[in-house]
């Protein structure tokens, strides 16, 4: 797919340069990848999580400049941030905010990954490097919320390295190391503070590792059908560097709705509280990006067990390549497939409301009757993982594919186009 | 080697034994180096000699009154200590350990005094719940003893559990008797 490099050097120096490090045709072969020419707005949130990244690091490294981590001065700083910092609200919101948004672009990017079968071969360790990536980002997402010292952040840190506590025998000591201490604590906020300035990079290196990846074996595309000739693809610049163009502005658009006029919306108000030790807020929930994981740990009554669901629906993940063995990679091909992608999906939305809500109530919805959101989380929980572990291997064995095109030209331009080479109207 | 060679050859040479002692011995030692190294890295993150220091507090038990709770922080971590009402002992006492999750008599869950004999009028625990840590709320939930809102765990009088996922009975901490009426705590 990558093909032999078309750069040529113009000028001396760059010959000079090329001769040297070829970094220059590296960046040229990047801008004119062959990229399937059929690519929609699915495809563009890869651009839009690198801008994520890139917003999270340099806003990050910007309020690492003003905030304090320590017990006693943690929640003051940041409210110093916000009030007395040169636009500190900016930045601090923006960071906050941000967050959010490289979850909302992460969801969207996985969701079309399932849909059109891009975790399939040869494309296993871009997924398996993608769910690195997921995992890093929830990592970083949680130690950075500890970071403002409100009660959500401290009783929220408490619940997640109580998970640790939930380990067999050493349990409790693996436990106490994480934390420094009998609990969270100064020791705790100042590890987690290095922590979250860490896994960014880490983060950054595995997204170089999962471009170079895609780069190597190509991009999939919304007909799953491997580019075979040069009439498939296009030039990454100009034709989808427009593309994303146009998307990153769209999403930046959303970015700036909640920047400017909503920016506590997608927080909770009890971490407007400065951590408290001695009080746990009455309703602890996570963020709303883990608010399905949050149900399936709920869903069971064990704490062991709840937490090996909650790591399974992640690892899961992780061996999707080898449960769906189906040979045709885009649903848009699997007339079976397709639904129970959908109800995938409204599983993964019913989960996220179980997570906002109290175990014990009552789902407020005509016709369910008395289900309770624990009744419901345990439904939802059994298809999350009936999908991956039944439904896509079953289908993999019975599932007709519908008919296929021969070719991304011609599912495009249909069976008149008979010029393979030319190129698209200017 | 044999005795017959005067020249050594190449395929002298390739008797891998001293190679592979040497292979050997360089990674037994590196090992060694990685591990002695590896291990201050992994013991910094345990628990520093000041927050292991500051593990103990008094409480002066005569200044609670019936049914009324104290809740002191000791090692981060809230200490109730409640002066129980004879209902609630009565509650704690009249349990069938066979309906316990986690079994003990109330008794087994006090210390002595200097007397010698316990006190079910004082009830000292960790106030943690053994579920994911949140500090339960007293006076509340199914069996009158304490209610976790974190994840539904209801506690009784004892602090035992009785409904949810919490897995344990909330803990006692190491405390002792200074006095008739001052416990030290750690």
């Amino acid at each position: 797919m990558s093909g032999p490099s078309t750069y040529e050097p113009k000028y001396a120096a760059a010959k000079w340069m090329d001769q040297r490090l070829p970094i220059i045709r590296m960046g040229a072969d990047f801008m004119t990848f062959p990229s399937p020419r059929n690519l929609n707005y699915w495809y563009t949130f890869g651009g839009i999580l690198a801008l994520c990244l890139v917003v999270q690091i340099l806003s990050g490294v910007i309020l690492a400049m003003h905030y304090v981590a320590d017990v006693d001065k943690a929640f003051a700083s940041v409210q110093r941030i916000r009030r007395d910092v040169p636009f500190g609200w900016l930045l601090q919101s923006m960071h906050a905010v941000g967050a959010s948004m490289f979850f909302l672009a992460v969801y969207m990017h996985m969701f079309r990954g399932l849909y059109y079968g891009s975790y399939k071969a040869p494309r296993e360790v871009i997924w398996i490097l993608g769910c690195a990536i997921y995992l890093a980002m929830m990592a970083t997402a949680f130690l950075g919320y500890t970071l403002p010292w409100g009660q959500m952040s401290f009783w929220g840190a408490t619940v997640i390295t109580g998970f640790f506590g939930a380990v067999p025998v050493v349990g409790e000591s693996l436990q106490e190391w994480l934390l420094g201490g009998y609990s969270v604590d100064n020791a705790t906020l100042n590890r987690f503070f290095a922590l979250h300035y860490l896994l960014p990079f880490v983060i950054a290196a595995l997204v170089g590792l999962h471009v170079w990846a895609l780069h190597h074996v190509g991009q999939n595309n919304p007909i799953g059908i491997s580019a075979k000739t040069e009439s498939d693809t296009l030039s990454f610049h100009p034709f989808y560097t427009v593309k994303d163009a146009f998307a990153i502005a769209v999403f930046l658009v959303i970015f700036a709705i909640f920047l400017f006029y909503l920016p506590d919306a997608l927080g909770h108000a009890d971490n407007y509280i400065e951590a408290d030790a001695l009080k746990t807020p009455p309703h602890i929930v996570p963020e709303w990006y883990f608010l399905p994981f949050y149900a399936i740990l709920r869903a069971v009554p064990s704490k062991l067990f709840g937490i090996l669901l909650m790591l399974g629906a992640i690892v899961v993940l992780f061996v999707l390549p080898w449960l769906d063995t189906h040979k045709v990679r885009s649903m848009r091909f699997r007339p079976i497939a397709k639904w129970f992608f959908l109800i995938f999906i409204v599983m993964c939305f019913l989960l996220g409301w179980c997570g906002a809500e109290t175990p014990d109530n009552v789902v407020p919805v005509i016709g369910l009757g008395k289900m309770t959101f624990y009744t419901l989380s345990q439904i939802a929980t059994l298809y999350y993982f009936a999908y991956f572990l039944i439904i896509l291997p079953v289908l993999g064995l019975v599932e007709k594919p519908i008919k296929r095109p021969d070719s991304i030209t011609k599912a495009v331009l249909g069976d008149s186009h008979r010029d393979a080479g030319l190129a698209p109207a200017e | 080697m044999s005795d017959t060679s005067v020249h050594t050859t190449d395929a002298d040479l390739e008797d891998g034994s001293k190679r592979d002692f040497i292979f050997l011995a360089t990674g037994a030692t590196a090992a060694a180096g990685a591990a002695a190294v590896g291990w201050p890295l992994v013991a910094q993150m345990g628990k520093a000699a000041d927050t292991l220091a500051a593990g103990s507090i008094e409480i002066d038990l005569s200044k609670i009154g019936e049914g009324q709770q104290l809740k002191m922080l000791w090692r981060g971590k809230p200490v109730f200590v409640r002066h129980r009402t004879a209902a609630e002992i009565a509650e704690a006492n009249a349990v069938e350990l066979s309906v316990l999750k986690d079994p003990e008599v109330d008794t087994d869950r006090l210390i002595a005094g200097p007397s010698g004999a316990v006190n079910q009028k004082y009830l000292v625990m960790v106030g943690v719940c053994t579920h994911f840590g949140c500090v339960p709320v007293g006076e509340a939930g199914d069996f009158d003893g304490w209610y976790c809102p974190c994840h539904g765990s209801h506690y009784d009088t004892s602090g035992r559990i009785r409904k949810g996922p919490a897995p344990k009975n909330m803990v006692i901490p190491p405390y002792s008797f200074i006095s008739e009426n001052v416990i030290k705590v750690g």
